[in-house]
């Protein structure tokens, strides 16, 4: 065995390859849970996405919803802490009051700011393109605004990360599998629960029938008695908590602080997650984990690096080249994100009347 | 029959409805009865559609009252007329084209498992069952974008029959069948009114009135101008109702005389967007001087055909021949400049730029050349003088030459298209539904312009979803089935229903199964 | 004989309306009139845009002073405009920063025109901007004719291939743009900083930076900040409108902008106008970076950023994609950013005030409805009719 590998490792050029991938397959397991923490807020947003795009809403103003609640989160559970005192808990999770009002006062955040994009979207039938970018621009603004006025200290802390138990983390093959989605705070845990739930629900229920036929044909459903307007209203409200969560998760769960603009065009990432796994909630998440994955890459090679010859060269790189390896894992989802966008949407069809106000008389 | 003692399942009284600058709708009345069929007649824009928008709760009447059995009512939306028992079949179906048929047909009226997720066994046996009952086996789990036309229809009758309709509305129903579906939706829609439903039948064919109606109601600029019984009217008479003038049901067409062959279309293979073959092998010969017309099922090929012929579309296999130049890969641009005109069939998608003026309408394919531009300049004035003498010649009825093209109506507009592509030296000029939704003035205005660029000499391809237009003008007529030329006959002598039967089946026979599968 | 408008019967239409820019309100007749129709709501815009940010100032101002500060807004206000107008060397400077922001607005207005968002003015100016400070640094001893030129046509250059990139990708893949150009964004910030960090750092600084361009710079004319870059930007003003309303090219990319279905019919190359579109858009983003970089900043920091790019959205959606009204508000926006620092350091508001200024300003340009009614104003709406196609293109599945 050990002598298969050893020749097909010194394959010239080819056998780097081989060794990366021998190399991927020995480090996922050990990353997972980095993988699926990076891919939360991705994943959230995306559910933003299919919520809306969904039921022939577009929108652009994920990454505005996210910054927004994830400010407002931040906030929320600072001035709660502040008030209450706040002694970490030892609970589970070491959810605090101050931490479980933040994620909440985020789900809220994102719930209003949906409301604008609806209100423009829907009612007003504004372009539905502008008013996300209205979105993004007044978040970045409003949360830096605040942000530099308040200069807020200190933090409500973060949610404690849960510790399976080491039997069903020990399970060979499919042990890590639990560890990934266990091994995780309260946001990042419940995001598998939601993907699935919203997955059946689209394709099982009455309002996932619904959603579908105002996002294809929504004059078809206005005609079966159907009110297209309260349909996307819904979506895209829940959408927004959704947004709002992912917010949350990056302040309360994954950070513990605010930095001017972080969502760093994870609303857009989502984005692509959505057209990646063509509008299912299932789709979109194994796309966010896809996207992200690369970029744990780069903390795997740094902290575990391959062996041989692929290490040694990887090693000399980052050696040289400390600056070029970083921003390269950095802008790795960007890049892939971009090269499956390309790849996937000639083949990928959205739902028919996504980004069409609708009118109800049909005439202007 | 007994009017007098039944009361009218439905009657309409009054009913105007103003749009700014129009009255759609002028006092109309209406009265259907119980087990009728009630045919509604008249040109397109005549208003037609604006009543039974109204009657189904999607517009709001101005003035005028809607009586159920003798009840007064308000309908306010489609959901308040469903509830009534008033079901819609429109024009263009209002089905979720990738959803399941029985999604479709439960779709607002869902059957539960509980108060969550549906239950989709039990919608399936109702649906199976009820199709049994007025004869049609529907395969509930087939996908509505898999069916044919005359299918999707069926589903739509269907999904009235679930909602327990009593009133059932069909506008234009056989606007996109062959002569034998239409044969045999009259056949169901005769069996529906044998069950006592009643049945509101919107056409602007005669004939097709004539043939399943127990009474015809006609009307002309948003008034009724009159109503018949079959039995007391005639082809002539309803036409000269409908129009309000003695119109001539046929095109003077004069005499034809071709010439030497401008294009031949050899073997010519095209794929559509989902890469299946759509144009399978056509062969055909068009010379100069002539009309050729394609008749056919919209879908089966049609549009592809078009579309290579024109440059928009690259064929997969074959040989396109303008004259004796091999055209067959070259763009649009190239196919314009060897002298290829085309009016394509929907003009509001491709043949306009509806906020661009009316003036740049008019150069939407010639801007480039002489005198409009030179080299990367545009002459605005040069434009603005053809512009003025375009409208002038084509009569098209608009303010001013700056003002946005869709402000025009739509046969105006149809006229901008004509002008700027009949305003050229063609040799090919292709017509795709060069009359689609235009009322009686527009269709004869360019009916008559057609049979002009004919006589000079130039080479036609019309292309019609109405066999009628088609059978009328054409001198020969090549009947597309499947992506072939099944059939190539001799334009004024063809028959109708010939043609029609050539259209379902290909000439194969058996004309049931075919035009199913003929997705 | 009268007919009645097509849209009233014709049909209802299996895919709604066609897949094209709606109809222009007719504009009324008279020179005054027209302008008042142009101008009304973008101004009345600016107006409540004023108002509601005052609005936030006072109710944010215990965060800064402990109480409300009900006079704040006028302070903050007189401090902006002292700083944007208050003397020659303001006003230099107003217009300095106004210049990259006409080249930003022309770099998204353009696009919009052709049915594009180009969200990626950010990474087109970062990309510009370095590389003119990379060409210029190589050239900094050369002579002033020859590196000036050459630097700021390899920006120019650079910004254009970034605008290629997702102009390319839309076109031959279907992969929108407001997605690709966000992370193009993004993308060019990690490039930079990793080039200038391991390859390109000028040693001899204590952070990292790459060399002076030295006399690749920009020249000034007279003393203070104002360089012959400000001339070049407001000159591509009318040479961008002759472009689009008097050039075959202008007619073909309006066109694909209002109606690509058409274009194609007409014999147009959509997806080559996609492709020069974003690159023509690229090439005016590349340009603004330019300005900064050899006008203004003279060398590239690793660490650089800007709001520009993003500033040029809103330019381009409050002049309404058309060139003279992105002069316009590429002025008011300049003025802004120009006095914000003055407004930040006296009356202590926060400069990002301006952003949310921006998005209130585009709030209500998109729900015009209120601004018609709220100033009975009886104009056409003020929106930029091509960006429909840009939502439309997002809803399908490729270019054809």
């Amino acid at each position: 065995m050990e002598g298969v590998l050893d020749f097909l490792y010194n394959i010239p050029v080819l056998g780097y390859v081989i060794q990366f991938i021998a190399y991927l397959i020995s480090v996922i397991p050990g990353i997972a849970p980095i993988v699926l923490g990076l891919a939360v807020p991705i994943a959230l947003g995306a559910l933003c996405g299919v919520m809306n795009e969904r039921s022939g809403v577009i929108n652009i103003g994920i990454e505005g919803m996210m910054l927004f609640s994830a400010f407002t989160g931040f906030m929320v559970a600072l001035v709660v802490n502040n008030a209450i005192g706040g002694e970490p808990s030892e609970g589970m999770f070491a959810a605090t009051p101050a931490l479980l009002i933040g994620v909440l006062a985020a789900m809220l955040a994102g719930a209003l700011v949906s409301v604008l994009h609806a209100w423009l979207s829907i009612s007003i039938r504004a372009d539905q393109i502008i008013s996300g970018t209205i979105i993004n621009i007044a978040a970045l603004g409003l949360t830096g605004y605040l942000n530099r006025l308040i200069s807020p200290t200190g933090g409500a802390g973060t949610f404690r990360s849960f510790d399976p138990p080491e039997w069903l983390v020990d399970i060979p093959v499919v042990g890590w599998i639990f560890n990934m989605f266990l091994n995780q705070g309260p946001i990042a845990m419940s995001v598998i629960v939601f993907v699935i739930g919203l997955q059946v629900l689209l394709f099982r229920s009455r309002w996932g029938l619904r959603t579908r036929a105002v996002g294809e044909h929504p004059r078809a459903a206005d005609t079966v008695g159907i009110d297209v307007m309260r349909v996307r209203y819904r979506n895209v409200i829940v959408g927004g908590v959704f947004a709002g969560l992912a917010g949350g998760y990056l302040t309360l769960e994954a950070t513990g602080s605010f930095q001017n603009g972080m969502t760093a065009g994870r609303g857009f990432i989502a984005l692509a997650a959505v057209i990646f796994g063509r509008w299912t909630p299932i789709g979109a998440f194994l796309g966010s984990l896809l996207f992200m994955g690369s970029q744990a890459l780069g903390v795997a090679i740094r902290s575990n690096p391959p062996v041989g010859a692929l290490g040694e060269t990887l090693a000399g790189f980052q050696q040289a080249y400390p600056s070029i390896y970083n921003n390269f894992f950095a802008a790795l989802p960007y890049v892939l994100t971009i090269i499956i966008l390309a790849g996937v949407v000639g083949r990928s069809i959205p739902p028919a009347s996504v980004g069409v106000p609708y009118e109800k008389e049909g005439r202007a | 029959m007994s009017d007098e003692v039944i009361a009218p399942a439905l009657e309409m009284r009054g009913i105007t409805k103003r749009y700014p600058g129009v009255v759609a709708n002028d006092g109309i009345d209406l009265e259907v009865h119980p087990g009728e069929i009630h045919a509604l007649l008249g040109e397109n824009g005549a208003g037609k559609s604006t009543l039974m928008n109204i009657l189904y709760g999607l517009a709001t009447p101005d003035e005028g009252e809607i009586l159920l059995d003798g009840e007064p009512i308000t309908i306010s939306s489609p959901a308040d007329a469903i509830a009534r028992g008033i079901s819609m079949v429109h024009q263009h179906f209002m089905l979720v084209p990738v959803l399941t048929v029985a999604d479709n047909i439960v779709l607002g009226d869902e059957t539960m498992a509980n108060p969550i997720f549906l239950d989709r066994r039990e919608a399936r046996e109702k649906i199976v069952e009820l199709g049994q009952r007025f004869g049609f086996e529907i395969d509930p789990n087939a996908k509505v974008e898999s069916l044919s036309v005359g299918w999707q229809q069926r589903v739509e009758i269907l999904k009235a029959l679930y909602r327990e309709a009593r009133i059932l509305v069909l506008d234009e129903p056989t606007a996109v069948l062959t002569p034998q579906e239409t044969t045999e939706i009259f056949a169901v829609l005769r069996r529906l009114a044998d069950e006592g439903h009643s049945i509101i039948f919107i056409s602007h064919k005669l004939y097709e009135v004539l043939e399943v109606a127990d009474r015809i109601t006609v009307i002309r600029r948003g008034k009724v101008v009159g109503s018949r019984r079959p039995d007391e009217t005639d082809e002539d008479d309803l036409a000269e109702l409908m129009v309000g003038r003695e119109v001539q049901l046929t095109v003077d067409r004069g005499v034809s005389h071709p010439g030497a062959t401008v294009l031949s279309v050899e073997g010519l293979v095209v794929r559509d967007d989902r890469h299946h073959e759509a144009v399978r092998g056509v062969d055909f010969e068009l010379r100069a001087g002539e009309i050729l017309g394609i008749a056919g099922v919209a879908g089966n090929g049609q549009d592809e055909l078009v579309e290579a012929i024109t440059g928009l579309r690259k064929p997969a296999a074959g040989t396109v021949m303008l004259g004796d130049e091999d055209v067959t890969h070259a763009g649009v641009r190239e196919m314009r400049e060897a002298g290829v005109g085309f009016v394509p069939g929907d003009r509001q998608r491709f043949g306009l730029v509806l906020s661009f003026p009316v003036e740049d309408n008019l150069v939407l394919t010639t801007y480039h050349r002489k005198p409009f531009s030179r080299g990367m300049v545009v002459d605005d004035d040069e434009i603005s003088r053809w512009a003025r003498q375009a409208i002038d010649d084509y009569d098209i009825r608009t303010p001013s030459e700056d003002v946005p093209c869709g402000t025009l109506s739509g046969g105006n507009q149809q006229k901008a298209i004509v002008a700027r592509e009949f305003g050229q030296d063609l040799r090919v000029l292709v017509l795709d539904q060069p009359t689609r939704g235009l009322d009686v003035g527009s269709i004869e205005f360019i009916h008559r312009q057609v049979i002009e660029m004919r006589d000079r000499g130039t080479g036609i391809l019309l292309i019609s979803a109405e066999l009628d237009e088609v059978l009328e003008l054409s001198d020969r007529v090549a009947v597309m089935y499947r992506g072939e030329v099944v059939s190539m006959v001799d334009g004024p002598t063809a028959n109708r229903e010939d043609v029609g039967l050539l259209m379902a089946t290909g000439g194969r026979g058996d004309t049931s199964t075919a035009a199913e599968q003929a997705s | 004989m009268t007919e009645p408008p097509s849209s009233l019967e014709d049909d209802l239409g299996e895919r709604g309306p066609a897949p094209q820019a709606s109809v222009p309100e007719p504009l009324p007749q008279g020179r005054w009139q027209r302008l008042v129709a142009v101008v009304a709501v973008p101004v009345a815009s600016i107006v409540l845009a004023l108002i509601a940010a005052s609005v936030l100032i006072i109710v944010s101002s215990p965060a800064a002073e402990g109480s409300i500060d009900w006079t704040l807004p006028l302070a903050a206000y007189g401090a902006l405009l002292q700083g944007a107008f208050g003397g020659p060397t303001e006003i230099i400077n107003t217009l300095v920063a106004t210049a990259p922001l006409i080249l930003t607005g022309l770099a998204v207005g353009v696009g919009f025109k052709a049915g594009l968002f180009n969200i990626g003015g950010t990474g087109q100016v970062l990309i510009g901007g370095f590389t003119a400070a990379v060409v210029g640094a190589a050239l900094a001893d050369s002579s002033p004719w020859v590196a000036c030129p050459v630097a700021v046509i390899a920006g120019c250059l650079a910004g254009a291939f970034y605008g290629f990139i997702p102009g390319f990708l839309k076109a031959f893949t279907g992969a929108h743009e407001v997605v690709t150009t966000i992370m193009l964004n993004s993308i060019a910030a990690f490039f930079i900083s990793a080039i200038v960090n391991d390859v390109l750092r000028a040693p001899g600084y204590t952070f990292a930076r790459t060399a002076d361009v030295g006399n690749a710079a920009l020249p000034h004319i007279g003393s203070g900040a104002f360089n012959i870059g400000v001339l070049i930007a407001f000159a591509l003003v009318p040479v961008a409108y002759w472009l689009l309303w008097k050039t075959t090219l202008g007619f073909e990319i309006r066109t694909v902008g209002a109606n690509p279905s058409a274009a194609r019919y007409a014999g147009m190359s959509p997806r080559r106008l996609i492709v020069l579109t974003l690159s023509l858009c690229g090439l005016f983003a590349g340009l603004a970076g330019v300005l900064q970089i050899l006008g203004v900043v003279g060398f590239y920091p690793a660490t650089y950023g800007t709001a520009i790019g993003f500033d040029g959205i809103a330019v381009a959606l409050l002049g309404r994609a058309h060139p003279v009204g992105i002069l316009f508000s590429a002025l008011l926006f300049g003025a802004m950013r120009a006095g914000s620092g003055l407004m930040q350091i006296q009356a202590d508001v926060p400069i990002e005030i301006i952003d949310v200024i921006q998005a209130v300003i585009l709030f209500f340009l998109a729900a015009d409805v209120i601004v018609r009614k709220l100033f009975r104003l009886r104009v056409a709406r003020a929106g930029v009719d091509e960006v429909q196609t840009v939502t439309r293109s997002y809803g399908e599945q490729a270019v054809g």
